[in-house]
Order: structure tokens, then sequence, then C-alpha cells
């Protein structure tokens, strides 16, 4: 694996006495799909959040996208994309106007936006309801688009933050079949997710246990290291709740 | 056959232009474990709160142990508890005050009705005076249910409790209903998982509006009309590509580590396909016949009605 997308060495994050991330270590490398799993409250929102430039770590070190987390943060934010199941298009715009803001937001040039545009909406089939308020419309479709949204300056890496949440299983596969070409053109997928067949489709999962990595390997292996035969099993087996 | 909990008739319910219920028939037994399944904007919200007297149909009609839900909604109040999907106590009152504050609602006292709910309510006694807002979700999930079960009701509606909960923590709660569902108590469940189908007495497919199937688990995967195939390879994307160029492909879609594969002439000539996979460089073939899960039934429907 040639330069790592996201380097992190002993990353920490502590609120007072709790320490919510506890010296988490890992690379990921060009185009890998990466899913980032733990129970509720072990931490994975916080670690990702120090990833994304949003909060400064207490200790250790992390690169992302080759800035450093501590004094490129900002940096970070133009270089990553990000969606999320509650962050991810404005719902009183259209379609063709959100798409239009978040282009103008990474600062791609007019002649780029417009072909862009284009392009996503003939590749996603939404030509007629481009100008259709993003609230009106299926939210199977709206979590397609704000991927697509969240990649189209082309970053190296993108953060997806339990994106099929509540979404149809058609429609949950398309998604993924949109994470794979991503990766696929070489963008870094760092997912996280609740759905443990999802977890499967990932090149390496990491699993978080009361603030640290306690696993990090591909599904296979994964798998093979518990005796069981599906990820669900390694994660039950794995995942004793962090609290009640 | 026992009494109905719950039964309507062609239940709609509209919101402007959408039709989030369209003319819902649907009959639930007492004491049963019932599930809605279905993902995101299916209708399973609009369903429950019609159901639990918080919302009005625009037609049809819907009875909840016998009484009207729009005529007779104080009756049904007194006998129904609701847990809405969104965590809504009281945040800066502590986890006994919140518990305090439902018993007394309902004229009861948390002594009185303790045994209903010690199960989960132990859980989280050592935490009683900590503030709701500050619990952990698990915790915030067994105070709500805790709330919704201390007036001793007949029937529990649950709307998607176990949304957005790790894998381990919806375990839990799923044998926490399991024991509610001993005492006699009617559940009605909603949940975008399809796995957790399979932990329901009888449950309902709902997608768009529509019941697309409500049967037992085990009848409505015994539904599923054609062979089912688990083919895995090297690599999956690239499968999941081949397969989609391959002549005689009904469908493909992914499955944790496998592809799940229909074949347009029923039976997969299984030979013929491993060859003509392995002429495109696809390594590490495997292929097997299997039953079908809840999720590929609720595909196949989703297909069929489209």
């Amino acid at each position: 694996m040639g330069e790592p997308i996201i380097y992190a060495k002993n990353l920490t994050k502590k609120f007072g006495a709790f320490t919510a991330v506890d010296a988490i270590s890992f690379e990921i490398g060009k185009g890998e799909i990466f899913g980032f799993l733990g129970a509720n409250g072990a931490g994975k929102t916080t670690a990702m959040k120090m990833l994304i430039g949003l909060w400064k770590p207490t200790s250790g070190e992390a690169t992302v996208a080759g800035f450093d987390v501590y004094r490129e943060a900002e940096k970070i934010k133009r270089n990553i994309g990000y969606m999320s199941q509650r962050f991810s298009l404005y719902e009183d715009l259209t379609v063709v106007e959100n798409i239009q803001f978040y282009a103008g937001i990474y600062g791609l040039s007019n002649q780029q936006i417009k072909t862009k545009t284009i392009e996503l909406i003939e590749k996603l089939g939404l030509t007629e309801v481009k100008d259709a308020r993003i609230q009106s419309q299926p939210l199977g479709w709206k979590q397609k688009l704000a991927f697509s949204v969240a990649i189209l300056h082309d970053p190296k890496i993108v953060f997806l933050d339990e994106p099929t949440g509540g979404v149809d299983p058609i429609t949950r596969r398309q998604f993924w079949d949109l994470i794979y070409e991503a990766s696929h053109h070489g963008i870094t997928v760092f997912v996280t997710t609740h759905y443990m067949d999802e977890a499967e489709y990932c090149d390496r999962i990491s699993m978080m246990v009361n603030g640290r990595i306690e696993a990090l390997n591909d599904p296979a292996t994964l798998k093979k290291q518990f005796g069981v035969a599906t990820m669900h099993e390694v994660f039950v087996k794995m995942a004793r709740p962090a609290s009640l | 056959m026992s009494n109905l909990a719950v039964s309507t008739v062609q239940l709609v319910k509209t919101y402007g232009d959408l039709k989030a219920l369209k003319e819902i028939n649907l009959e639930v037994n007492e004491g049963e474990l019932f599930g809605l399944i279905g993902p995101d904007g299916a209708g399973k919200t609009s369903l429950i709160r019609i159901l639990a007297t918080l919302l009005l149909p625009d037609g049809g009609s819907a009875q909840v142990l016998g009484h009207e839900v729009v005529k007779d909604y104080k009756v049904i109040r007194n006998k129904m508890g609701y847990m809405p999907g969104k965590f809504s106590l009281y945040q800066d009152l502590t986890v006994l005050e919140n518990l305090q504050l439902f018993a007394s609602i309902y004229e009861t006292t948390v002594e009185e009705n303790y045994h209903l709910i010690e199960d989960i309510y132990s859980q989280i006694e050592p935490f009683k005076d900590r503030r709701a807002g500050q619990l952990s979700g698990g915790m915030k999930q067994k105070l709500a249910l805790s709330c919704a079960m201390i007036h001793q009701p007949e029937i529990l509606f649950l709307d998607e409790p176990t949304t957005g909960v790790d894998p381990v923590s919806r375990n839990e709660f799923w044998e926490m209903l399991k024991k509610l569902k001993q005492k006699g108590i009617t559940i009605i469940v909603s949940t975008p998982y399809m796995d957790e189908a399979n932990l329901c007495d009888r449950v309902a497919l709902i997608q768009d509006g529509n019941i697309m199937s409500i049967d037992t688990p085990q009848a409505v995967v015994s539904t599923f009309p054609v062979p089912l195939y688990a083919i895995k390879s090297s690599n999956k994307y690239l499968l999941l590509q081949g397969l989609r160029d391959y002549p005689h492909t009904a469908s493909v879609l992914a499955f944790g580590e496998f592809l799940h594969y229909t074949d347009k002439r029923g039976e997969l000539p299984e030979l013929e396909l491993l060859q003509y996979l392995k002429e495109r460089n696809h390594s590490e073939l495997e292929i097997s016949q299997i039953e079908a899960g809840i999720e590929d039934c609720f595909m196949a429907f989703m297909e069929k009605e489209n």
C-alpha cells in the first residue's frame, strides 16, 4: 500500500477523566473500503470527529489525506467528503440547487459545476425531478444523491456515518454499488454501519470496544479468528456493550 | 381463534399529495408479538400513531382492544403503552422522576406496578438519580420502555425501538420484549431491520403505504417463488458485475459475503455458470442453493409491486 490516506498513531481523546478514544492506531490505503464498527458509546463518533478535523485530539498523531489533524484541520475539511444519515442535503433546495451549492462550497469552477451537475443528474436518473425540492423525495435516493454530492470534488477519502440507516433493502444495495464504484476509482471509503451484512462488504474492519480498537482485519480473517460464520457473530462476541 | 387486539379496515392516511397509508387491512391477535417491517417512509409510524390515537386517519377505520381509535381514544389511552421513535422523556428530570411522573399521570405508583417493570428497570435503577438527558442510548431505551409499561397496559406500541442501535443492544432489547410477551401483553413493534422479523410471531412487510405480506416469518419465507442461490468469489464487486452481464440472470443482490442469485430459467445449471465465470477470470468460486430469508422476500415483493 502506497502513502496511507489515513494514518493514526496512538490517537487519543479525553473528556476530563473519561477517555473516549484510547490510543488507536491504523493506516488506511487508497481506494480501501474501511468499516469502522463498534457498539453505541464505544467511541466511533469521537474518533471520526478527530479525523474529519472537527475536534482536536488530546494526544497521539494522525494525518488525513496528507494533512495533520492538529495544524491543518481546515485543509482536511476541504479535501474530504462527508455524509451522515442526519446531515446530508438541504431539504428546501431542489436537486440541482443542492448539487450547485455543494460544488460551490468545494470551490469548483462554474464550468466544472455545470458539467458535474449534468453528469450526476444523468447518472442517478434524476432528470425528471431535477427541479423538485429534496424534502418531497424518498429517503433512499436522497442518500444516493447525498453520497454523490459528497464526492463531487473528487476527494481522496469520503467519511460515511451510518449512511444507510432505515433505507429499504434494494436502495441499500444500490448505495453500496456507488461505494464500490467510488472505491474502484481510487476514493478511500471510511464507513460506519449497524448492518452487519454491510460489514462483510468492507475490505477491512476495525472493531472498537470502550475506546480501543480491539480487532482490525479483513472480514474473512476476523470470522476465522473467532470461529464464526458471520460478522454479526463476530460483533456480538466482541462488542460487550460499553455501558448499559 | 383468540380475540383481536387490533383490527383495521381500509385505513388511509394522506399528507397532501402523499399517500402514507393505502387502504391498510390488518388484524393482530391478543398476546401476539407483531412486527411492522419496512424501511423509512413505508408508513410504519403513521400506522402506529393512528393506532395509538395520536393521529387521525383520513379514511377507513381502526379498532384497538375493541375500541374505535377516533371515538374512544380516551379508553384506548388508558390501556396502551407507547414508545415513540424519538426519545421523548423529560431530559431534565431524573430517571426516577420520569417514572413517577408517568405513574402519577395514570393514577398509579411505581411501587404498585414495580413487578411489571422489574426485569428492565432494575438494570437502570443504580442510576435512578441521574437526569434522563445524561443516559446512554441503551439506558434511555430501557427507561422509555419502563415508562410505557408502568400503568400495566394491555397493548404496547413501540415505534422503531432498535433503530440506530448496535447489534448487541438490539439482541438485549428483543430479549426484554420476549419477557413482556410472556406476561400476556400484545406488542406491536416496528423496525427497518429485516433480520428482526424472525423474532416476531407474525409480521407485516410494509413498503410505500402498502402491506405486501402478513404472515408468520416462516410462512413468509416459504412463499419465495423460485430457487435461490448463494454465490461467492475472490472479488465480490467484479462478480456482481459479471453476473449482471450473464444472460440468464433474473436477479443478483449482495448479501454479506455472498451474492444471492435467481435464474430466469428457474433451476440454475451450476456447472454451466461456473464455466462461464471461470472463462471470465473469476476465481475461488462457490455456488450453493439456499433457503430465502425475510430480506430476499421483501425485495422480491418490492420488485413485484413495481
